[in-house]
C-alpha cells in the first residue's frame, strides 16, 4: 500500500517536472525542475532497491551536472526564446520520425522474451549490498573497463584544456615580488616646468 | 572471490606500452610545453614501433576475464593500425611546423586514440567496444578541432563531435537492447545463446541493426556519410589523413569481429543491411566526388565510395570476403598515406593550396611528384598492374564465389565511374597548362613517407605474398574449423 502510494507520488513528479524542464519558459526554472525530476527518479530506484544507483542520481547529476547547467545557463548570455522561435517549424516533422520510431520500439517489444541465460546475470551472494556488490566486481572482474575508463577520463579533460586554455597578453594580474620591490625612482619623473610651457 | 582480473595481460602489452607512453608524454609535454611539440611526434613514432615489436611477440588468448581477445585477426589489424599511426605521426611533425601549430597535446591524443582503436580491434564483450570506441572518438574529436585559430577546424570538430555522440548514442541502445535479450555482454555468450534457433529474437536483430548503423557512421558509410566532406576540408591536413588512414580501418575490422564472431548465425538478417551500405557509399562516392573543386573533399569522397567496396567482402560473408576485405584495407591504407603527403605539398608561398586546380601543370614543375600522385591515382582507381586493382579484384572475386552476382556487376561498374575523378586529377597534372609552382622546401620525413607509400604499391605486383599470408591467417582466426 504504502509502496504503491510512494510509486505513484514519484512517477508523476517525475514525469510532471519533465514536462516542465521541456515547457518552462524561464531557462533557470527548467534548471530546478530538471534536479526536481532527478530527486524522484533517485526515489524510484530506491523502491526497486537499487540504492548505489539513487545515490549515483544524487551525486552525480544533481550534485554536479545540474549544477553545472545552472552555472552554464546564468553565466552565458543567451536569449532562449530567440533560440526557441524557430523551433516551432520542426515539430510536425519531429513528431513523425519521433512517432514511427516508437511504434517500432512498441513492436519490439510486446515480443520482449528473456534469454534463458537470464539468471546469469544475478548477484551471487545475497548478502552483500548492491554497492558492495557492484565493488567487488567493477574493482576484480571488470578491473580492465575500470582503467579503461580512466583513460576516456583523461582525454575527456586534455581535450577540455586543449581547447579552452589560452594565454592572453596584457592580463593584468598581481605580483607580489614586483609590486614590493618597486622603487619611486623607477616609475615616478620629476620635471622642472617653467610657467607658461607646459610639459 | 575478490582477484583481480589480470589474467593474460601479457597479451596486451603493446596496449599497455603505449598507455604508459602517453602518460609519460604527456608529464613532458607539460613540463616543456609547446616548443617540444616536434621532439614529441618523433618520440610517439617510436613509441608506435616499439609497440609494433612487442605485438610480434605477444601470445595469442583471452586476457582480463574474457574482456579481451588478442588472436590472428587483432594482430593484423594492430600491426596496420600501427603502420598508418607511424606514417600520420611522421606526416604532423612536420606539417605542424608548417602551419605553426604548436600543441604537444597533439601527439598525446594521437597515441590514446591508437590505444582505444587497438582495444576496439581486441575486444571480446559489448562494455569493451564501447569503452574503445569512445576513447578513440573522443582523441579524434579534440583533434579535428585542436586548429583553434581557424574557424573552419571549429567548425570540423564540432560537427564531428555532435554526429559522433549519436552514433555512440545508437551503439550504447543497440547494446542494451542485445543485453535485454540475450542476457550477456560477453561475446562468446552471445554467439553460444544465438546459436539456438527459438532464440533468434526480434529484439536482438534491432539492437545488432543499431550496433551496425553507428559503426557505420565511424566508417562514414552512406546513410552515415555526411559528416565526412566537412570534416576531412575543415580539419588541419595532418588530421584529415590521420582520419583516413587509422580509424576505418580499426572500426571495419570491429564490424567484421562483430558480424562473425557474435551474429554469424543471423547471417541472412545482417547481409541485406551491408550489401545496401555497401551499394549506397560505393554510389555516393563515386557521383558525390565529380563535382569536388577542394582535394581534400575529393578525398572524403573517395573513402566514403572505398568502405563501400570493403564491405562488399564483409557482405558476402564468407572466409574469403573476410580475407578480401584484410588485403583491400591494407592496400587502401599504404595508398591514402602517399596521398595525403602529396596534399601536404601543395603549398604555394607559404600557405596550403587545397583545390584541384592547384595541381595544373605539376609534370613540369615537379616530374617526380606528379609521376608519384599518377602511381597512386591509377592505383586507387584500380587500373591493372597496380597494387589497387588487386584489392579491387579480389572484393569482387570473393562476392562472385558468394554468389552474388548483382553486387559485384554494380561493383565494378561504379568503380569505372568513380576511375573518371581519379584520371581526372592525372589529366590536370598533366595536360593542363602550368600554375605558379609549389614551394618546394618538402621535410625529408615527408618525401620518405610518400617514397615509401609508391614504392610498397609498385612492389606489391611483385612481393604480394607479405600482405596475402598474413590476410589468410588473420581471416582464418575468425573460422574456427
Amino acid at each position: 500500500m504504502l509502496y504503491g502510494i510512494a510509486f505513484y507520488l514519484f512517477a508523476m513528479v517525475l514525469v510532471g517536472s519533465a514536462i516542465a524542464v521541456i515547457t518552462a519558459k524561464n531557462p533557470v526554472h527548467s534548471v530546478l525542475f530538471l534536479i526536481l525530476a532527478f530527486f524522484n527518479a533517485a526515489g524510484l530506484m530506491v523502491l526497486l532497491g537499487a540504492e548505489f544507483i539513487a545515490m549515483l542520481l544524487v551525486i552525480v547529476y544533481v550534485g554536479a551536472v545540474a549544477v553545472l547547467f545552472l552555472f552554464v545557463v546564468m553565466m552565458m548570455d543567451v536569449s532562449f526564446a530567440d533560440l526557441r522561435s524557430g523551433a516551432m517549424k520542426y515539430v510536425p516533422i519531429g513528431v513523425v520520425v519521433g512517432g514511427v520510431l516508437l511504434f517500432e520500439l512498441v513492436i519490439i517489444y510486446s515480443g520482449w522474451k528473456f534469454s534463458d541465460a537470464m539468471e546469469l546475470a544475478n548477484p551471487n551472494d545475497i548478502s552483500l549490498t548492491n554497492t558492495e556488490a557492484l565493488g567487488h566486481i567493477l574493482y576484480t572482474k571488470y578491473f580492465f573497463i575500470f582503467q579503461m575508463s580512466g583513460l576516456v577520463l583523461l582525454v575527456a579533460m586534455i581535450g577540455a584544456i586543449v581547447l579552452t586554455l589560452r594565454k592572453r597578453s596584457g592580463v593584468k594580474r598581481q605580483k607580489i615580488y614586483e609590486q614590493v620591490n618597486r622603487k619611486a625612482s623607477d616609475v615616478i619623473e620629476i620635471h622642472k616646468v617653467t610657467p607658461g610651457t607646459g610639459v | 572471490m575478490i582477484d583481480l582480473a589480470l589474467d593474460g595481460y601479457m597479451s596486451a602489452l603493446p596496449e599497455i606500452f603505449l598507455a604508459l607512453s602517453g602518460l609519460v608524454f604527456l608529464i613532458a609535454g607539460v613540463f616543456r610545453g609547446n616548443s617540444g611539440t616536434t621532439f614529441l611526434c618523433y618520440s610517439a613514432a617510436f613509441a608506435f614501433v616499439f609497440s609494433l615489436i612487442l605485438l610480434a611477440g605477444v601470445n595469442t588468448g583471452e586476457a582480463f576475464s574474457d574482456l579481451f581477445i588478442m588472436d590472428d585477426f587483432a594482430r593484423y589489424i594492430k600491426v596496420i593500425i600501427l603502420l598508418g599511426a607511424i606514417a600520420s605521426v611522421v606526416y604532423a611533425a612536420s606539417f605542424l611546423k608548417d602551419e605553426q601549430i604548436f600543441r604537444f597535446e597533439y601527439p598525446v591524443l594521437m597515441i590514446f586514440a591508437v590505444v582505444g582503436m587497438m582495444v576496439m580491434v581486441s575486444a571480446n564483450d559489448l562494455l569493451t567496444v564501447y569503452l574503445g570506441l569512445e576513447l578513440s572518438s573522443l582523441s579524434l574529436y579534440v583533434l579535428a578541432a585542436i586548429h583553434r585559430e581557424s574557424i573552419k577546424s571549429s567548425e570540423a570538430g564540432l560537427k564531428y563531435f555532435v554526429l559522433g555522440a549519436i552514433s555512440s548514442g545508437f551503439i550504447l541502445f543497440g547494446c542494451s537492447l542485445i543485453y535485454g535479450f540475450a542476457g550477456a555482454t560477453n561475446f562468446d555468450d552471445i554467439s553460444v545463446l544465438l546459436s539456438g534457433d527459438n532464440s533468434l529474437n526480434i529484439g536482438v536483430i534491432f539492437g545488432m541493426v543499431f550496433i551496425l548503423s553507428g559503426l557505420a557512421f565511424k566508417i562514414s558509410a552512406v546513410p552515415f556519410h555526411m559528416w565526412t566532406p566537412d570534416v576531412y576540408e575543415g580539419a588541419p591536413t595532418s588530421v584529415t589523413a590521420f582520419f583516413a588512414i587509422v580509424p576505418k580501418i580499426a572500426a571495419i575490422a570491429l564490424i567484421i569481429r562483430i558480424l562473425f564472431e557474435v551474429f554469424p548465425s543471423m547471417s541472412e538478417q545482417w547481409q541485406q543491411v551491408v550489401v545496401f551500405i555497401s551499394v549506397a557509399s560505393m554510389a555516393i562516392g563515386a557521383f558525390g566526388a565529380i563535382a569536388q573543386k577542394n582535394i581534400k573533399r575529393l578525398m572524403a569522397y573517395s573513402s566514403i565510395g572505398n568502405m563501400g567496396y570493403a564491405l562488399i567482402g564483409v557482405a558476402a560473408a564468407t572466409q574469403n570476403g573476410v580475407y578480401s576485405v584484410l588485403v583491400y584495407v591494407t592496400i587502401y591504407m599504404v595508398m591514402t598515406v602517399g596521398v595525403f603527403g602529396i596534399i601536404m605539398c601543395m603549398r604555394k608561398r607559404g600557405y596550403a593550396a587545397e583545390s584541384i586546380s592547384d595541381l595544373s601543370g605539376l609534370s613540369k614543375n615537379s616530374p617526380v611528384m606528379a609521376y608519384g600522385m599518377a602511381i597512386l591515382m591509377f592505383s586507387l582507381s584500380g587500373i591493372p598492374p597496380m597494387a589497387g586493382f588487386f584489392g579491387k579484384f579480389m572484393i569482387f572475386e570473393a562476392a562472385v564465389n558468394a554468389e552474388m552476382y548483382i553486387l559485384a556487376v554494380i561493383g565494378v561498374l561504379l568503380s569505372v565511374v568513380a576511375a573518371y575523378y581519379y584520371l581526372r586529377v592525372i589529366k590536370i597534372m598533366f595536360f593542363d597548362e602550368a600554375e605558379d609552382r609549389f614551394d618546394c622546401d618538402i621535410a625529408f620525413s615527408r618525401r620518405a613517407m610518400i617514397a615509401i607509400s609508391v614504392i610498397l604499391i609498385v612492389a606489391f605486383i611483385f612481393y604480394p605474398n607479405i600482405v596475402f599470408d598474413g590476410a589468410m591467417s588473420a581471416s582464418l582466426a575468425l573460422f574456427p574449423k
